[in-house]
């Protein structure tokens, strides 16, 4: 069947300019996952779905989703655009990503487990030192400690693109404090109270267990020596972060304290936060405050945001900070390029997920064919995120291109280049009718007594006509991700 | 629970409430201007309402003379006004933000959908006699937050917190008003009394939202005796002294249950509480009216102080 757009014919195409689109083939027919919701797509008015839209948009902000963008002052709290049309995995599709994404989080904590004791990679030669040694995100204060279960990243967020049927490939591996989780729970709610027949017409997997997996995670890696439930809490650097509601949200959903710098003080060799009853010891920190800002006494001196003491406590096995400190050296973006190494060599197996093909400015002959082909690669600093500081050469003046270009000149280890990837596009409700935009994947993993991986995750989408450019700081929205069972 | 989290729900209240008794004192300083003859007065009028709005030395340092738009402004836009309805509001939403997860559903759409509308608008838009229905929806928002706490909120810590916010908020409001006038309520203007005293008791009780229930418990015309007695010693009337500390006593003794200790500031308000069951206006006016409303306004004030000491509140 051929798909049409909304039912009055006057909006836009679904049919993509180029690439892989996820639910139209290039003769028009529609994919299978993707067959009811083509139907009921075009049964849609457009009035109805900007009333929908506009419906969507006053949930959200009443309930406080906003996120702040930084060194946007004149509206520090925006919405994240949020797309009314659900991406769709098969559950083919989901299995093998789930595979993938467990093999890859098990090699990198193994990974880390080694960087931080023997070294036996680099012994092996499977990657050169000094990847290693002249990182800034090595962190040495972790050399030779043990964390409970052997876990560094117990919270992750995996960044996926697919480029064709069966090619998808890992974007980032975000090791560290991956935000989003709260916008794929929400996205689901808003989804299910504004098109309860059309979601209860997909057996579509759960997301809701989530915060209660969170928590089954962090209970798993409490300190030895803990005795009986373990008090957990969230460490969020304050209201005016931008993942603020994020932090609150998940605090909230697995019913523990939402705790600042502040609220917390190391005594007599353990964690406590003051409450209006005295002091009450704290057995697991989920912190979404970095590593530099975790404690003034070990890490940045001039930090309020954390808790002086903290990481003595944590390395004499009393407390268990979530994510691990020094757990960047695994996502560092040179390191990203050894990845495959990195996997086969910890789990025997081939990798199931690709990588991105990655040129290292750091050697010599990769950075000059870098510079050489700017027009076409993606160049990223090794230790940026959120899509800042990045430049994407096709889409760059000569000029851009250029300065670009000096600035790889003067410090070539600060940057790696990837091919510009042909995203594939998926339908976005974008006012004119469904219209393909670029997304990408974000599935959140949950490293503990074991994996748990939550279907689908988060989908960000470049709203953009033709961009590739999916961050929200950067006008990129949400949508909710359904992946189908069998 | 944290004590910042207790500190957060109890100043989150505290401004609500007093976001609301600046809309309303900006409604009766409006009032006195529209009446013709006594507005004439109304410089003097504005400036008493500055005074009981805690923020006459702020306007000074800001404007040179007293002029109803430029009060108006300060008291509901001002940013550097931090008891104007704006900036109230604006505390309350950030205090109920860091505390989002201790409050219902209900309580955040309440404040943060009052944020959002507040925020759109503009002074200009209060022109053409705008201003009434401003204030109006100003104080119906804040009574759809305490309705939607006193509703839906667990009876747990958190709720005791808000309570003690609002009524040591609401009584310190009540003493300002009261203390402003005082001299207009002194027995022996009552004799003199023309129009203009008239017209200030009304002032006084509109203030506090007591001119109809003035009546129904007293089945009288004004008389300034009443008046002070209805404010300070009535249990029956929501926003005296007598009843905000009932409640402030209650929320105390709530907390003590939870806790099973019996702080420093449960003792200090028993003691106002029982100082306020014996009192009679006899009494407050022969020892002096103006002397007794400091006295209580700064009991009050400590009283705050320890609370927060009291609960770890940093």
């Amino acid at each position: 069947m051929k798909f049409h757009a909304f039912n009055d014919q006057s909006g836009g195409t679904t049919r993509p300019s180029a690439g892989f689109d996820e639910m139209v083939r290039p003769d028009g027919s529609i994919r299978p996952a993707y067959q009811k919701l083509a139907d009921w797509l075009s049964q849609q008015s457009r009035g109805l779905m900007a009333k929908k839209q506009e419906e969507a948009e006053a949930i959200f902000r009443r309930l406080g989703i906003t996120f702040a963008v930084y060194g946007d002052s004149a509206s520090n709290e925006r919405l994240i655009p949020f797309d009314l049309i659900p991406r769709i995995i098969s559950a083919k599709e989901w299995r093998f990503l789930e595979r993938g994404i467990e093999q890859r989080v098990r090699a990198l904590n193994a990974f880390l487990y080694d960087i931080y004791h023997r070294q036996e990679i680099i012994r092996a030669g499977r990657i050169p030192a000094e990847l290693i040694t002249n990182n800034e995100a090595f962190l040495p204060e972790m050399i030779g400690f043990d964390p409970p279960r052997k876990i560094y990243s117990h919270i992750i967020g995996t960044d996926i693109v697919r480029t064709g049927e069966n090619d998808f490939f890992v974007l980032e591996d975000n090791l560290r404090i991956p935000s989003g989780v709260s916008y794929m729970l929400e996205d689901r709610e808003a989804m299910m109270h504004l098109f309860p027949e059309l979601f209860a017409a997909h057996r579509v997997a759960p997301v809701e267990r989530y915060p209660e997996l969170l928590r089954q995670t962090l209970e798993s890696v409490a300190p030895a020596g803990c005795k009986g439930d373990p008090t957990i809490a969230v460490l969020t650097p304050g209201i005016y972060n931008s993942a603020f509601f994020e932090h609150s949200f998940l605090a909230d959903q697995m019913g523990v304290e939402l705790v600042q710098g502040s609220d917390l003080f190391v005594e007599d060799g353990a964690l406590y936060m003051r409450t209006i009853a005295g002091k009450e010891k704290v057995d697991v920190l989920y912190r979404r405050v970095d590593d530099a800002y975790l404690d003034p006494l070990t890490f940045r001196p001039d930090s309020s945001l954390g808790v002086p003491g903290l990481f003595d406590l944590y390395r004499a096995g009393h407390v268990t900070i979530v994510n691990a400190p020094g757990t960047g050296i695994a996502d560092d973006k040179a390191v990203y390029a050894y990845v495959p190494d990195i996997t086969e060599f910890y789990t025997g197996q081939k990798p199931i997920l690709q990588n991105v093909p990655t040129w290292r400015c750091a050697i010599k002959d990769e950075c000059a064919h870098v510079v050489q082909n700017l027009d076409t690669l993606v160049v990223k600093e090794v230790h940026g995120s959120g899509g800042y500081g990045m430049l994407i050469g096709p889409h760059a003046t000569k000029a851009e291109r250029a300065s670009f270009a000096k600035k790889i000149a003067a410090k070539p280890s600060n940057y790696i280049a990837q091919p510009t990837l042909s995203l594939s596009t998926c339908p976005s409700n974008v006012g004119k009718g469904p219209s393909p935009r670029h997304v990408d994947l974000r599935p959140f993993v949950l490293v503990g007594d074991r994996v748990r991986i939550t279907p689908g995750g988060l989908t960000r989408v470049a709203l953009k006509k033709g961009s590739l450019v999916v961050n929200s700081s950067q006008g990129g929205g949400t949508k909710d991700t359904w992946v189908l069972e069998d | 629970m944290l004590g910042r989290t207790a500190a957060s729900l109890f100043w989150m209240s505290r401004y609500i409430e007093r976001a609301e008794n600046i809309a309303r004192l900006t409604e009766v300083g409006y009032r006195i201007a529209l009446t013709p003859d006594i507005g004439s007065g109304h410089r003097e009028d504005w400036q008493s309402t500055l005074i009981a709005a805690a923020g006459l030395n702020t306007y000074l340092e800001r404007h040179s003379a007293i002029t109803p738009e430029k009060v108006q402004h300060f008291l509901l836009f001002d940013r550097d006004n931090p008891s104007s309805v704006r900036s109230c509001l604006e505390t309350a939403r950030n205090n109920a933000r860091a505390v989002r997860t201790a409050l219902t559903r209900e309580m955040w759409e309440a404040l943060n959908s009052t944020y959002i509308d507040f925020t759109a608008v503009k002074a200009s838009d209060l022109r053409s006699g705008k201003l009434p229905e401003f204030l109006d929806w100003v104080r119906q928002r804040s009574a759809l937050f305490r309705g939607s706490m006193l509703g839906t909120l667990l009876r747990d810590e958190g709720f005791h917190f808000g309570q003690l916010g609002a009524f040591i908020e609401r009584v310190d409001n009540t003493a300002r008003i009261l203390d402003v006038k005082y001299y207009v309520l002194l027995p022996t203007n009552e004799s003199v009394g023309g129009d203009l005293d008239a017209f200030q008791w009304e002032t006084i009780l509109r203030s506090v939202s007591a001119h109809r229930s003035y009546r129904h418990v007293y089945k009288d015309r004004y008389r300034p005796w009443n008046i002070a007695e209805f404010l300070i010693l009535r249990q029956e009337m929501p926003r005296s002294f007598r009843f905000c500390y009932g409640w402030i006593e209650r929320s105390l003794e709530g907390l003590l249950e939870i806790l099973g200790q019996s702080p420093q500031s449960r003792h200090d308000a028993l003691a106002i509480l029982s100082d306020l069951k014996s009192a009679s206006m006899d009494e407050i006016f022969q020892s002096g009216l103006h002397e007794f409303l400091s006295n209580f306004i700064k009991r009050n004030n400590d009283l705050s102080s320890r609370i927060a000491h009291d609960f770890h509140f940093l």
